[in-house]
């Protein structure tokens, strides 16, 4: 027989390379791929969800969304990629469907139209016509073993400007506001970091990783808890507005009505 | 008070403390007698040589006789002055513990929100402070709320003083003295709450940062002056806390008993009533009434200020976190003495930035900051200054104006105040438009927007409201009040019955006088020999003003009007049409000015000696 040298000349090398190569950079990418945090849909979301999230879609976003989820303009974005993070913060918080249009979707938790299996065959839809990110694995919302000060400093740096350093949220332009994040599920401020809605920038697992997440949520729990709360009924935790409004209008009218008793003659 | 005798010193004033509580001008309470207590008078042995060596019992007699009038409204200022002692006592017991340092640290107190994280020494301080000094939040909210009702008061009893003319001769110069001191108030405050080195206080540190930066030509300069470098850098806050807690109040405290002073040394101004004059005071000596008032309301002012700090939650610095000048938290406001500032930056556009010459110039920034906050206590200062010249008028006054007596000075004054309140309004511009649902932009458009006009609306809308009080102030005068007892009289005749006002409320509803414009009182622009009057440059714009202020004007009843009226017996007495012309202006001649002899002479016999 010939040579390897004579070998590595054949027409036939080049395709073997070929094949080796992709199949090293196939099984390389499998193995490095930045895990899609476990419970993915491919996992638990079978034909049938997509198929029943599918009818619920047609039924119930296709007008503004279109009906196979590639947007209509200007009313709805597509949702090619949206991914099922972002169907079930939507939904599950009563944003999505909306109710009328408007600047912005407001959170109604109250008014969530679906049931929990029903949005996430939704989520499987949409997460069928392309990629996107997943809901988030339990064990970054559950709060266990988050650092409180280092998640403060997180959201100090990132969230405080447009939700306020207490979690009450802010005027954004043009209607357009920062909703509050007391009250909010931390698989839904999750989600929303992980997302970006509306007017939110989106902070990837390279902006704050998984448990920089946990910790800022773990930040907001503990104020929600109380856990700032010193020194008396903080007033809406609006600074100094609140201060304003008091002294002007309880504390100042106390001082004067004593004032005028003061004032006033003896009988 | 005998004045025959030649004082002795303070031996001949013990002597007299007998009848010392006679010395009063006053009319003194029902069963006062000037002798009361004076059995027991004697100064205690323990003083007597005190006062040998220091002859304070003189000016005490002084002092402690000086007679106050008795109404709430004067003692908006007390609260000012209460507020500032509160200040002055618990800011002293904060420099026992704040580190005024911006040395870096990381805490490891006992606020776990915290734990770990890197700070300045200052606000790491002020969270030991809150959490681990016993008392200590407690008495940072002391702190702060009395700060606020500082403010608050001087706001209230500024205006208080504005509205009722006490401001003018002999007390323009304590007018000067106290918008000085609400300038000085506003800076410490300021000062004060930029200490802590949080980030809501280091916003507002950037915030003057950007301020001093739009200066022309020596903003940045000045800047790093005062920063010693770049921003933030490391001794801001060292200086500002010598600001805080030597200069400035050394300064207020000194401008306050000058304050102080100025109101004891001439007599406390009154408002009109039964018996006062210009030249009287009637109310109560400081000892013993006046001064259990006033030293009950402290208490008062002290146990208000205590409850609301225990109970409101003022300046959560721990909730802001340590200042970064990489972050920002929404809702970042100043306290709200510097919101008209901040407010004109929100409003003035963003074009007055532009590059000339190489060089940025930030007008949007400077005339909302540099020009205007000089300018707003330059106005309110000059303000007596420029009455006086309009309205010609070199008299003492002490007795006080209705606000409804003076139409176009209380409409003015709201005029600034609404203007003032759009600027304030605008600096919470987004907490309105999240509480009240609505858009930012157009917030902000419509503030602009109301900047203008509503100064203009409220001027005239406050100026018919005066006049039509003093109409009605008139017509309760001439005919009495409305009863609302109709009459039908045997001819078929519907008349209402008025019940005559009595003389005591009659008094503080025509003691006050109209000035007339200049214009008019100076007479015809030339002289008998048809020579032009000299006239200086200003005196065009002077009758123009006086014209502004006084060309509509309601003059009180007069003692022959009131006659008239009583004369027709009837409540149509002044319905004519000349009569309602001269009510309106000053074309026709007016009779005596009001608080003439017939009033004077009426009550004198009876009232005061």
């Amino acid at each position: 027989m010939s040579s390897p040298a004579a070998l590595r000349r054949s027409p036939l090398a080049l395709l073997v390379v070929l094949f080796l190569g992709l199949c090293f950079t196939g099984t390389a990418y499998a193995a490095l791929q930045p895990s899609a945090a476990p419970g993915t849909s491919a996992a638990t979301m079978s034909a049938e969800d997509v198929a029943a999230g599918k009818k619920l879609f047609l039924g119930n976003c296709a007008t503004c969304h279109g009906t196979n989820g590639e947007g209509v303009d200007p009313i709805g974005p597509s949702l090619v990629g949206a991914g099922a993070a972002a169907v079930d913060f939507q939904v599950s918080t009563g944003r999505m469907p909306l109710p009328a249009p408007g600047v912005q979707a407001d959170r109604n938790a109250s008014q969530v139209k679906f049931s929990e299996e029903e949005i996430s065959q939704l989520a499987a839809y949409v997460d069928s016509l392309g990629p996107g990110p997943d809901v988030p694995a339990a064990e970054y919302t559950d709060l266990q073993g988050a650092d409180i000060a280092a998640g403060g400093a997180a959201y100090r740096t990132n969230c405080a400007m447009c939700h306020n350093s207490s979690g009450t949220g802010g005027a954004l332009t043009r209607g357009k506001y920062a909703p509050t994040l007391m009250g909010v599920e931390p698989q839904h401020i999750y989600e929303a970091m992980l997302t970006g809605p509306q007017s939110m920038p989106v902070f990837n697992d390279n902006n704050l990783t998984p448990q920089d997440k946990e910790n800022i949520i773990a930040f907001l729990k503990n104020m929600e808890e109380g856990g700032n709360s010193y020194g008396g009924a903080g007033i809406g935790s609006y600074g100094p507005a609140g201060d304003a409004l008091f002294v002007w209008t309880l504390g100042i009218g106390t001082l004067i009505a004593l004032a005028v008793w003061i004032g006033r003659k003896a009988a | 008070m005998s004045t025959n005798h030649v004082p002795q010193g303070a031996g001949h004033l013990r002597a007299e403390t007998a009848t010392a509580g006679a010395a009063t001008a006053t009319a003194p309470q029902p069963g006062w007698s000037p002798d009361q207590g004076s059995k027991d008078a004697t100064f205690p042995k323990a003083l007597v040589g005190v006062d040998e060596r220091l002859g304070a019992a003189k000016m005490m007699r002084w002092g402690l006789g000086k007679v106050f009038p008795d109404h709430w409204s004067f003692l908006l200022g007390e609260i000012a002055m209460y507020s500032m002692i509160i200040a002055l006592i618990t800011g002293t017991f904060l420099t026992l513990w704040f580190v005024p340092s911006m040395g870096h640290v990381v805490y490891d107190g006992s606020y776990v929100p915290l734990k770990g994280v890197a700070m300045s020494e200052a606000y790491a301080s002020t969270l030991d402070i809150s959490f681990e000094v016993k008392g200590g939040l407690l008495i940072r909210q002391l702190h702060h709320w009395s700060a606020l009702f500082f403010i608050v008061g001087i706001a209230v009893h500024a205006a208080r003083v504005f509205f009722t003319g006490a401001f003018r001769k002999p007390r323009e110069i304590n007018w000067v003295i106290g918008v000085v001191m609400s300038l000085l108030a506003c800076i410490e405050g300021f000062a004060g709450y930029s200490l802590p080195d949080d980030l809501l206080s280091g916003t507002g540190i950037r915030a003057m940062n950007g301020f001093m930066m739009s200066a022309p030509v020596i903003g940045t300069w000045m800047t790093f002056f005062v920063f010693g470098g770049e921003f933030p850098g490391e001794s801001i806050i060292t200086r500002l806390y010598i600001a805080h807690v030597l200069l400035i109040p050394a300064i207020l405290v000194g401008l306050f008993v000058a304050h102080l002073i100025l109101i004891v040394l001439p007599k406390h101004t009154q408002y009109p009533g039964p018996g006062r004059t210009n030249d009287n005071v009637a109310g109560f000596p400081v000892m013993p009434v006046y001064a259990a008032k006033a030293g009950g309301f402290f208490f008062v002012v002290f146990g208000i200020t205590a409850l609301v700090s225990a109970l409101v939650q003022i300046n959560p610095v721990w909730v802001f976190g340590p200042y970064d000048p990489t972050q920002v938290t929404a809702g970042s406001q100043p306290d709200f003495y510097m919101w008209f500032s901040d407010g004109a930056l929100r409003l003035l556009p963003g074009w007055l930035e532009f590059e000339l010459w190489g060089t940025t110039w930030s007008f949007n920034i400077f005339l909302g900051s540099l020009l205007l906050l000089p300018l707003v206590w330059l106005i309110l200062g000059v303000y007596p200054f420029v009455e006086a010249w309009i309205t010609g008028d070199k008299r003492e006054h002490h007795l006080l104006q209705r606000p409804r007596n003076a139409p176009v000075r209380t409409a003015v004054g709201m005029a600034a105040i609404s203007m003032y309140l759009v600027l304030a309004l605008a600096c919470i511009n987004d907490i309105l438009a999240i509480k009240l649902h609505l858009s930012i932009n157009d917030l902000t458009i419509l503030f602009r927007v109301l900047f203008f006009v509503l100064p203009v609306v409220v001027f005239f809308v406050v100026k018919r409201l005066c006049l039509s009080l003093q109409r009605h102030d008139r017509e309760t005068v001439l005919h009495g009040w409305e009863t609302g007892r109709v009459v039908r009289t045997e001819e078929g005749r519907f008349f209402e019955v008025h019940a005559p006002l009595d003389e005591y409320t009659r008094w503080s509803l025509v003691e006050y006088e109209t000035p007339r414009p200049l214009g008019q009182l100076d007479g015809a622009p030339t002289d008998e020999h048809g020579v032009r009057r000299p006239a200086g440059p200003l005196t065009g714009l002077r009758n123009a003003l006086s014209s502004f202020y006084y060309k509509d004007s309601i003059t009180a009843v007069t003692p022959s009007e009131l006659a008239a009226a009583h004369h027709h017996g009837e409540h149509e007495a002044l319905e004519t049409p000349e009569e309602a012309a001269r009510i309106d202006q000053h074309g026709a001649p007016v009779s005596e000015a009001p608080g003439d002899d017939y009033y004077t002479k009426g009550l004198k016999a009876g009232r005061h000696s």
